[in-house]
C-alpha cells in the first residue's frame, strides 16, 4: 500500500510539475494574470507531494519492506538503521528520486519566499524549473520507478554494498544533491531572465542567495566525500581525478565563477552575458555529471552500473536543456546591455581573470574525463588519463588562481593601478617570498608544483585578511568576513595538500604480535590478534598502541571485516589525529606463518585539506547571511520610507 | 550490476571466493631497502592502472594481480632499471591503457596536451578583448 | 562580444554530444588485450605444476610446429567451461601447453583431475611473472603460437564451442 502510495504522489507530483509550467509558458505567452496567481500555490503543491513521495520511501527502506524490488536489491533487514535509511539513496532510484525532490523543494522555496524579482521573471523561472523536473519525473516514471514491486517475496535482502555502510552515505549524497540541484535554480533564473529580458541587479540580488546556498553544500558534499574516500578505502588517498570525482568538481568550479560573477552583476551591474553563460554551465555540469556517473560510458570505482539505455534516456534530457538554454543565451544575449565599464586592473578585472582561470580549469578537467572515450571512439585505442595529467594541467593554474585571489580583494572597483596594488600585497608577498626560501632550505625531495604552493599558501593566508587593515572591525559587513574565511580556507587547504603530498611517510610491515614499528617519530606496538563481531559483520582486530615521541600512548584497533550477506572483506583504517597531521594504520592480510601485513602512514597536516573545505563552507555561509539580513534591512527602510510617502 | 559491483568490490573490498589461496608475490607489500628506489618506485606504482580493477592504480588496490604488478615494478627498479623503463616494458605489452600518464608522444594526445595552453592563450584573447573594448571607450 | 562568439557554447555542447553518443553506442568492454601479438614470446623457463606433467619454459613453443598456450587456473570458474572444448582440440591433434597462474599443486591436480587433461606441458607461475610478460590480464586467455615461437593471436575468456573452428584455422595458418 505505501509503495503504491509513494507511486501515486510521484505521479501527482509530476502532474503537477506539467500544470506548473503551463501555467507559465501560457501565462507569460497571453498575459493571463489569473495564471500568474496559480502558479505559486501549484509549485509549493508539487514540492510537497514529490517530498512526500520521498519520505515514503525512506518509510520502505526503514521498514525493510521486501516486497519491492529497490529495497530488496540494495537492503537487508540486518543492517543497522542508519543504513537502512541512507541506504534510500544508495543506489539508482532512490538517488534519482532524491534529485526531483530537491527540484521540487527548491520550487516551493522560490514560490514562497522569492518577494524582490519582477513578477514576469518569477514565473518564467517556476516555468523553467518545471520543464526541468518534467524530464527527471518522466525519467524516474518510465525507465526508473523506485516503487516497483516483485514477486514472489524474498526471505532476505542483497544487503547494502559494505563500502557505503558508513556514517559517509547519510551525509555525502544529500550534501551533493543539494548542491547540484539547487544550481538548477540559478539555471532557471537566468533562462527565466533571458526569456523576460530583465537581467540587471535585481536579478543578480534575487538569484544570489540560491547560488551561495547550493555552493555551500556542494563544497560540503565534495569535501565530505573526499575524507570519506580517504579513511574507507584504505589507502589514504584523499582526490584520485577519478570520473565520478570530476563529475561533482566541474558544477563547483562553475558555481564558484559564478557566485563570484553574480556579485559583480549585483552590485555593479557588469559581466551580465559572464553571469548567464555560468548560470547555464553550472546546472549544465550537475546534468552531465548525473549522466556520465549512470550511463555506464566511464570506468569508475563510484559509478551507479545503469545501462546504457536510460544513459540514452539522460542525453536526451541534456540535449533539451542544455542545448535549448544555450541556444536562448545566442539568441538573446546579443540584445542585453553590456553594464558599466572597467579597467584591466581593478576589482572587476580580477573578477573576469576568475571566471576565466576556472572557466579553463573546468575546460580541462572536462576534456582529460572525456578524452579516453574520445580517443577510443576515434580510434579504438584504450587510452588512461590520471592524476599524473590533470595534477600537471590543472596544478599551475589553480596556483595563478590562488594568487588573482589573494589580489581581488585588495584591488578598488572600476579602476587601479598596478604599483598601489604592489604596495597593498607588499607583506603577503613578502611572507610567500620567505616561506620559499625557507622551504627550499630546509626540505628535500618537494616538487616544483608542491613547492610553490605552499610558499603561495602562506601569502594566500595572510592576504586573505588584508581587506580588514584599517577597517573598523565591527563595522566591517558579515559578508566582507565570509569573503575573508572562504579565502583563508582555501589556503588552509591547499598547505594540507601540499604538505601531504611531499612530507607523507610509509611504511609496510609484515608485523607479529610482538613487533615494533617506527615511522617518523611514532612508535607503534603490535600487541594482539583477536575476533571481533558487528550487527552484521564479523572481524580480525588488530590492537596496537602508537606514541608520537615520549608523548601519551594511544589504543588503535584497525580492522578486517568480513560481511556475510555479501560476501565481501573490507578494511576499516585506525586513525589517529594530532594538531600536525594523522597517523593512518591499515591491517592487511595475514600469511602462514602468524605475521600481518601492515601498512602505516604519517600524513603531516593532512587533516588540513578538509579542515580548509570546512573554512570554504563556513565563509559561504557567512556571506549568504550577510547578503540576506542586508536585503532585508533595505527592504524593511523601503517599505518604511514608502510608508511615509 | 551484480557482476559489476563484484568487480569493484574485488580490488577494494575483497570477495572471499574466486581468489587465489597463493601469498603475495615477493615485494608486492614490502618496501625496497633503498628509500629513494622505493619511492621511485611508489611513484611509479601510482601512475600504473590496475589490470582487473574498475580505476585503481596499483598502489590503491588489493587485487593479486596489482600485487604482482607491484613486485614487478619494485624488482627490477631495485635491479637497477629506471621507472621510465619500467613503464615502457609494461606499455609495450598492455598499451598506453595501463599508464595514467598519458603519452606524450603519440599525436593521438597532443589535443590532450596542448589543451592548457590553448585554452589560457583563447582564455587571454577574450579578455584582451573585452578590456580593448572599454579602453576604446575612455 | 563578437556575435558568432556567442554561438560557441552551444557548438561546444553538440560536440560533447555526438562524441558521448557515439560513446554509448559503442558496447563498453573491459577487455585488456595484449600488445605482443605479433611479437616473440619472451624468454621464460617455468617449474612443473604438477608431478604428471613435464615443466613449462619459451624453447618448448619454438619447435617448429603451431602450439596453442592456455593459461588457466583451478579457482577460475570460466576455465571449466572450456575445459571440453580444449579436450575437444587436443584430440583433434592440437598440442596445448598450459601455465597455471597463480596455483598449488594440489589444485591444479584435483582441478585436471575432474574436468580433464588436455595438456602437454604444465608450467607453474606464482607470481604472474610470465603472465605480465605475454601481456595477459587474466585468466582464462589462450593464445596461438607458430613454430617459431611468435604470437599470431590472443583469446581472452573461455573457448567456446563456436571458437573451435577459428582456432583450429589459425593454428593451420601458422604452419
Amino acid at each position: 500500500m505505501i509503495a503504491e502510495t509513494g507511486l501515486i504522489a510521484l505521479w501527482l507530483a509530476a502532474s503537477l510539475a506539467l500544470l506548473q509550467f503551463a501555467l507559465g509558458a501560457i501565462g507569460l505567452r497571453a498575459e493571463r494574470e489569473d495564471y500568474f496567481a496559480a502558479i505559486r500555490p501549484v509549485a509549493v503543491a508539487q514540492g510537497l507531494f514529490v517530498t512526500l513521495s520521498f519520505l515514503l520511501l525512506i518509510w520502505l527502506f526503514l521498514r525493510s519492506d521486501l516486497s519491492v524490488r529497490l529495497v530488496v536489491m540494495n537492503s537487508a533487514s540486518v543492517k543497522p538503521l542508519l543504513y537502512k535509511f541512507a541506504g534510500t539513496w544508495g543506489n539508482h532510484e532512490g538517488s534519482m528520486l532524491l534529485w526531483v525532490t530537491v527540484m521540487g523543494l527548491a520550487g516551493a522555496f522560490i514560490a514562497l519566499f522569492e518577494r524582490s524579482l519582477k513578477r514576469e521573471t518569477l514565473v518564467a523561472t517556476l516555468a523553467a524549473q518545471a520543464f526541468i523536473s518534467l524530464g527527471f519525473y518522466a525519467f524516474l516514471l518510465i525507465s526508473s520507478n523506485p516503487f516497483e514491486r516483485i514477486f514472489p517475496v524474498p526471505a532476505e535482502g542483497q544487503g547494502l554494498n559494505p563500502l557505503l555502510q558508513d556514517p559517509g552515505l547519510a551525509f555525502h549524497p544529500p550534501t551533493l544533491y543539494f548542491g547540484y540541484v539547487g544550481l538548477s535554480v540559478a539555471f532557471s533564473f537566468a533562462v527565466g531572465a533571458m526569456i523576460t529580458r530583465d537581467v540587471g541587479a535585481a536579478f543578480a540580488k534575487a538569484m544570489r542567495p540560491w547560488v551561495l546556498g547550493a555552493w555551500i553544500f556542494l563544497t560540503l558534499g565534495i569535501t565530505a566525500g573526499s575524507y570519506w574516500a580517504y579513511y574507507e578505502l584504505g589507502w589514504g588517498g584523499w582526490w584520485f581525478w577519478d570520473p565520478v570525482e570530476n563529475a561533482s568538481l566541474m558544477p563547483w568550479l562553475a558555481a564558484t565563477a559564478l557566485l563570484h560573477s553574480v556579485t559583480v552583476l549585483a552590485t555593479r551591474d557588469g559581466l551580465r552575458a559572464w553571469t548567464l553563460m555560468l548560470a547555464v554551465v553550472a546546472f549544465s555540469m550537475s546534468m552531465i555529471g548525473t549522466f556520465l556517473v549512470r550511463s555506464g560510458i566511464l570506468t569508475s570505482v563510484h559509478a551507479f552500473a545503469v545501462d546504457p539505455e536510460r544513459g540514452s534516456f539522460i542525453l536526451a534530457l541534456l540535449a533539451i536543456y542544455i542545448g535549448g538554454a544555450m541556444a536562448l543565451f545566442a539568441l538573446r544575449v546579443g540584445t542585453v546591455k553590456e553594464g558599466s565599464r572597467f579597467e584591466l586592473v581593478s576589482r572587476e578585472g580580477a573578477l573576469v581573470a576568475n571566471n576565466l582561470l576556472l572557466s579553463v580549469i573546468l575546460a580541462l578537467v572536462f576534456i582529460g574525463t572525456l578524452y579516453p572515450l574520445l580517443v577510443e571512439a576515434l580510434t579504438g585505442e584504450k587510452l588512461s588519463v590520471g592524476p599524473p595529467y590533470f595534477n600537471l594541467a590543472t596544478g599551475p593554474l589553480a596556483l595563478l588562481l590562488a594568487a588573482v585571489m589573494a589580489a581581488g580583494p585588495l584591488l578598488r572597483w572600476r579602476r587601479d593601478n598596478a604599483k598601489a596594488l604592489l604596495n597593498r600585497i607588499s607583506i603577503p608577498i613578502l611572507v610567500a617570498a620567505a616561506a620559499l626560501f625557507a622551504l627550499a632550505l630546509f626540505t628535500t625531495g618537494m616538487s616544483v608544483l608542491a613547492l610553490l604552493g605552499l610558499a603561495l599558501a602562506a601569502g594566500v593566508a595572510v592576504a586573505s585578511f588584508a581587506p580588514l587593515w584599517k577597517r573598523n572591525l565591527r563595522r566591517t559587513p558579515i559578508h566582507t568576513y565570509g569573503m575573508i574565511i572562504a579565502h583563508f580556507g582555501i589556503a588552509v587547504a591547499l598547505v594540507g595538500m601540499a604538505s601531504e603530498s611531499s612530507f607523507t611517510e610509509e611504511r609496510l610491515v609484515a608485523a607479529k604480535p610482538g613487533d615494533e614499528i617506527s615511522v617518523n617519530q611514532w612508535s607503534l606496538k603490535f600487541e594482539a590478534i583477536e575476533p571481533v563481531a558487528g550487527p552484521n559483520w564479523t572481524a580480525l582486530e588488530a590492537r596496537m598502541t602508537a606514541q608520537y615521541g615520549d608523548g601519551a600512548v594511544h589504543e588503535i584497533q584497525p580492522q578486517n571485516r568480513m560481511f556475510p550477506t555479501a560476501q565481501t572483506q573490507t578494511s576499516e583504517a585506525a586513525l589517529l589525529t594530532r594538531w600536525n597531521g594523522q597517523l593512518y594504520v591499515v591491517l592487511g592480510d595475514g600469511d602462514n606463518e602468524g605475521r600481518w601485513q601492515v601498512r602505516v602512514w604519517w600524513k603531516p597536516f593532512v587533516t588540513l585539506i578538509w579542515l580548509g573545505g570546512i573554512l570554504v563552507a563556513l565563509g559561504g555561509f557567512l556571506a549568504m547571511i550577510g547578503r540576506l539580513r542586508r536585503g532585508y534591512k533595505q527592504r524593511k527602510q523601503r517599505e518604511f520610507v514608502e510608508a511615509m510617502l | 550490476m551484480k557482476r559489476f559491483l563484484s568487480l569493484l568490490l574485488f580490488c577494494v573490498a575483497a570477495p572471499v571466493a574466486a581468489q587465489t589461496g597463493l601469498p603475495p608475490a615477493p615485494y608486492a607489500d614490502r618496501q625496497l631497502d633503498d628509500p629513494g628506489q622505493e619511492a621511485a618506485a611508489r611513484d611509479l606504482m601510482e601512475e600504473l592502472r590496475c589490470l582487473k580493477c574498475q580505476s585503481q592504480s596499483i598502489a590503491d588496490s588489493n587485487a593479486p594481480m596489482a600485487g604482482d604488478m607491484r613486485s614487478q615494478v619494485r624488482e627490477r627498479i631495485a635491479a637497477g632499471e629506471s621507472p621510465e623503463e619500467v613503464r615502457s616494458w609494461l606499455i609495450e605489452r598492455y598499451g598506453n591503457w595501463v599508464s595514467y600518464n598519458p603519452p606524450i608522444d603519440s599525436a593521438v594526445t597532443w589535443p590532450l596536451w596542448f589543451a592548457p595552453i590553448i585554452l589560457l592563450l583563447a582564455a587571454l584573447w577574450l579578455a584582451r578583448g573585452r578590456f580593448r573594448q572599454s579602453k576604446d571607450d575612455e | 562580444m563578437n556575435r558568432w562568439l556567442l554561438w560557441l557554447p552551444l557548438v561546444l555542447f553538440g560536440m560533447f554530444f555526438a562524441a558521448v553518443a557515439v560513446g554509448l553506442m559503442i558496447p563498453k568492454d573491459n577487455i585488456i588485450e595484449s600488445k605482443m601479438v605479433g611479437k616473440p614470446m619472451p624468454a621464460f623457463a617455468l617449474p612443473a605444476a604438477i608431478e604428471q606433467r613435464p615443466a613449462l619454459s619459451s624453447a618448448d613453443l619454438k619447435q617448429g610446429k603451431p602450439t596453442l598456450l592456455n593459461i588457466f587456473a583451478s579457482w577460475c570458474v570460466p576455465c571449466i567451461a572450456e575445459a571440453p572444448q580444449l579436450l575437444a582440440l587436443q584430440q583433434a591433434g592440437v598440442e596445448i601447453n598450459a601455465i597455471a597462474s597463480r596455483d598449488t599443486p594440489e589444485d591444479v591436480a584435483n582441478f585436471l583431475n575432474r574436468w580433464g587433461n588436455p595438456y602437454r606441458r604444465i608450467g607453474t607461475d606464482t607470481t604472474s611473472r610470465v603472465q605480465l610478460a605475454v601481456g595477459s590480464s587474466g585468466v582464462p586467455e589462450t593464445f596461438v603460437i607458430d613454430g617459431n615461437g611468435v604470437i599470431v593471436y590472443q583469446h581472452i575468456g573461455e573457448i567456446r564451442p563456436e571458437d573451435v573452428p577459428k582456432l583450429l584455422e589459425l593454428l593451420e595458418e601458422a604452419e
